[in-house]
């Protein structure tokens, strides 16, 4: 047309296009289809800000925000066998395998970690989905078990998060005899005395759900989260009805006994806290940094938990 | 023989043209057909051990499924005595899908439970195709803590295609109850023994399978989900069953390599269907020895033993 067009705009288009932006700097809520920008998303803990709807949270992001400072150790997991069945339907299993641990930068379905929560001393587990499904498998069984022992030797509470389809197809009946297995586990901190508490997070079903997860001392679950032993689809194709509004989600079992609370991720840490503390006959928690003493913004609740914690007691957190 | 699966349609055919024979030679007199007749028998013979000598896996789901094959009903009646049936959860309901009670097996007062699949389309309704229901799970928990308090040894029995999925199953915590059904058969401090007659369909099955001693019978199945709903998962479509029960090693031949099956029980040639009486002895002698391994362990024994073989669980894959 004239000579800006030629000269100007492409000049002007070239500066916008090279300006790299990351793809992942803003995501879209998976419910209400809001745009998030990348820091307020991990800022609310994979939360819509919009509509509070619980995104995906990797274990290692959800540790990340929940052990204090953000500091965990993580505990070992025995090795399975690998590929105990040889097992390939259109691809082989540890093509699978090579797969999902590429695309998670993780090595299995669970992470095990040891650390404090509001100086609570924990063992947490939580199960990756985005790992083939969090299927369960001989390497979850093992994690639970390394992270019963843990907490067995330690003498501290065990607190998993669940996540899972089911059980791992590819290991077969293995994978089915994680559930005795890990009910196992979970009996050694039953006679140790000590509290498990399950998180369960979308999805939670199958296998998983008929085992270690629903054996908990106290059963919490995310908002909405899908929690069953036959998914909605498979019973819709048997029964041939329509299913209500809200079934097998978190605020359903909720309502018919299933679940003890339904807890805002955001609102997770200090209600595990608060939890763990009173189970364990600890002081109440001091929430926040502690205060210098002497300090003008020290609520009286606040020194008298102070002086609770510095009072002798068999199992006082080590800081 | 009623009812034939289709791997056994030659044999179907051979055995109805041999009888056809014998009708013909019934109602004509003069006909000499025996040597004709007894050399179809031969050969109907021959394939029917040529065809269950090399089942494969499907094929073993078939026979695991089939309607003639024995059922909990049929082994109580014929293996125990005074089945005392005990029903009811406490909470809701009874659920036919478990059957279980006290009886004596070889004089000695055990607790038995099992599912039932039932025989005809009346009992199959009212047994739910085997499918227990939460009700099911906290039957068999009831039963097995009253075994526990009263020191007597408790025997399962199972075949089931699953749990059942369905919305007041899951209402009433499907999940839970299988988990504690599991949880219960690791805590009693008395003998446990289970034997997959049929189908043992993933955590329906589990939750009376964690035993100090699993049999399964030579032909039976026993997997973490069904060859159908396996191969409408990896493949999005439910008729490539076939390679999926070849994938998930659901044979007892294939679970004892893996440690998971501890005897198999030989069935009589042609599988349990043919011979149901033969069939169910086996398993009585089975449940028997069992038994007598088990005899003379302390309580905490037997949990520990319990415990330590479902940890070890795993522990060895299949041979390359």
């Amino acid at each position: 047309m004239n000579w800006i067009t030629n000269y100007v705009r492409p000049r002007i288009n070239s500066i916008f296009s090279r300006r790299e932006i990351p793809e992942n700097l803003w995501s879209k809520c998976d419910n209400c289809g809001t745009m998030l920008f990348h820091r307020e998303v991990s800022d609310n803990l994979n939360v819509c800000s919009s509509c509070d709807h619980h995104m995906l949270i990797t274990p290692r992001d959800r540790f990340l925000s929940l052990f204090d400072g953000g500091v965990f150790n993580e505990i070992a997991v025995p090795e399975p066998v690998h590929d105990p069945l040889h097992f390939r339907d259109s691809k082989k299993y540890p093509d699978r395998m090579k797969t999902a641990q590429k695309t998670t930068g993780e090595k299995e379905a669970m992470l095990v970690a040891a650390g404090e929560i509001g100086r609570t001393p924990v063992i947490c587990a939580a199960q990756d989905f985005s790992f083939m499904g969090g299927s369960m498998g001989m390497y979850v069984g093992n994690a639970i078990v390394a992270a019963a022992e843990e907490a067995v030797k330690l003498g501290r509470p065990l607190i998993l998060f669940s996540a899972a389809g089911g059980a791992r197809m590819q290991e077969g009946i293995l994978s089915l005899m994680q559930m005795p297995r890990t009910t196992v586990a979970v009996q050694m901190l039953k006679e140790a005395g000590l509290p498990y508490i399950v998180v369960l997070t979308h999805p939670t079903t199958g296998g998983v759900t008929a085992s270690y997860a629903m054996l908990g001392d106290i059963q919490i679950a995310e908002p909405n989260a899908l929690i069953c032993f036959a998914g909605p689809r498979v019973i819709e194709q048997t029964i041939r009805e329509k299913l209500p509004e809200g079934f097998q989600r978190a605020e359903y079992l909720l309502e018919h006994g299933m679940l003890d609370r339904v807890i805002d991720r955001r609102e997770m840490r200090a209600e595990l806290i608060t939890v763990c503390r009173m189970l364990m006959r600890l002081p109440p928690p001091t929430w926040g940094d502690l205060p210098k003493p002497g300090s003008e913004e020290l609520a009286p609740e606040a020194l008298d938990a102070i002086s609770a914690a510095k009072a002798p007691h068999p199992a006082k957190p080590k800081k | 023989m009623a009812h034939y699966l289709d791997f056994e349609k030659p044999l179907a055919e051979i055995e109805g043209k041999a009888e056809e024979l014998r009708a013909m030679a019934r109602t004509n007199a003069e006909m000499d057909i025996e040597a004709e007749a007894k050399a179809l028998d031969r050969k109907a013979e021959q394939l029917l051990t040529d065809l269950y000598s090399k089942l494969s896996p499907w094929r073993k789901c078939q026979v695991a499924r089939h309607p003639e094959r024995p059922h909990c009903r049929d082994y109580i009646d014929a293996l125990f005595t005074e089945y005392t049936p005990l029903a009811g959860d406490r909470n809701f309901a009874d659920d036919n899908a478990v059957m279980g009670g006290l009886a004596r097996f070889n004089d000695t007062p055990v607790v038995v439970i099992g599912h039932e699949k039932g025989h005809d389309t009346t009992s199959r309704i009212e047994h739910n195709f085997g499918m227990a229901r939460p009700e099911g799970y906290r039957k068999a928990v009831r039963l097995m803590d009253m075994a526990d308090r009263f020191g007597l040894p408790v025997v399962t029995l199972i075949d089931t295609p699953g749990a059942y999925p369905g919305k007041g199953a899951e209402e009433r915590g499907q999940s839970e109850a299988i988990a504690r059904s599991t949880e219960k058969c690791l805590q009693i401090k008395v003998p446990l023994v289970a034997v997959v007659t049929g189908e043992g369909g993933s955590g329906g099955a589990v939750a009376f399978a964690t035993a100090n001693r699993v049999a399964m019978l030579e032909h039976s199945v026993y997997s973490v989900i069904s060859p159908e709903g396996c191969a409408s998962i990896l493949w999005k479509d439910g008729g490539r069953m076939k390679e999926a029960a070849e994938a998930l090693r659901l044979t007892a031949q294939d679970l004892q390599t893996l440690g998971v099956c501890d005897r198999i029980i030989k069935e009589p040639k042609g599988g349990a269907h043919r011979d149901r009486a033969a069939a169910i002895a086996e398993v009585g002698r089975a449940i028997a020895a069992m038994l007598d391994e088990l005899d003379g362990s302390k309580g905490a024994e037997l949990v520990q033993a319990r415990r330590a073989k479902f940890l070890n669980m795993g522990a060895r894959g299949l041979a390359a």
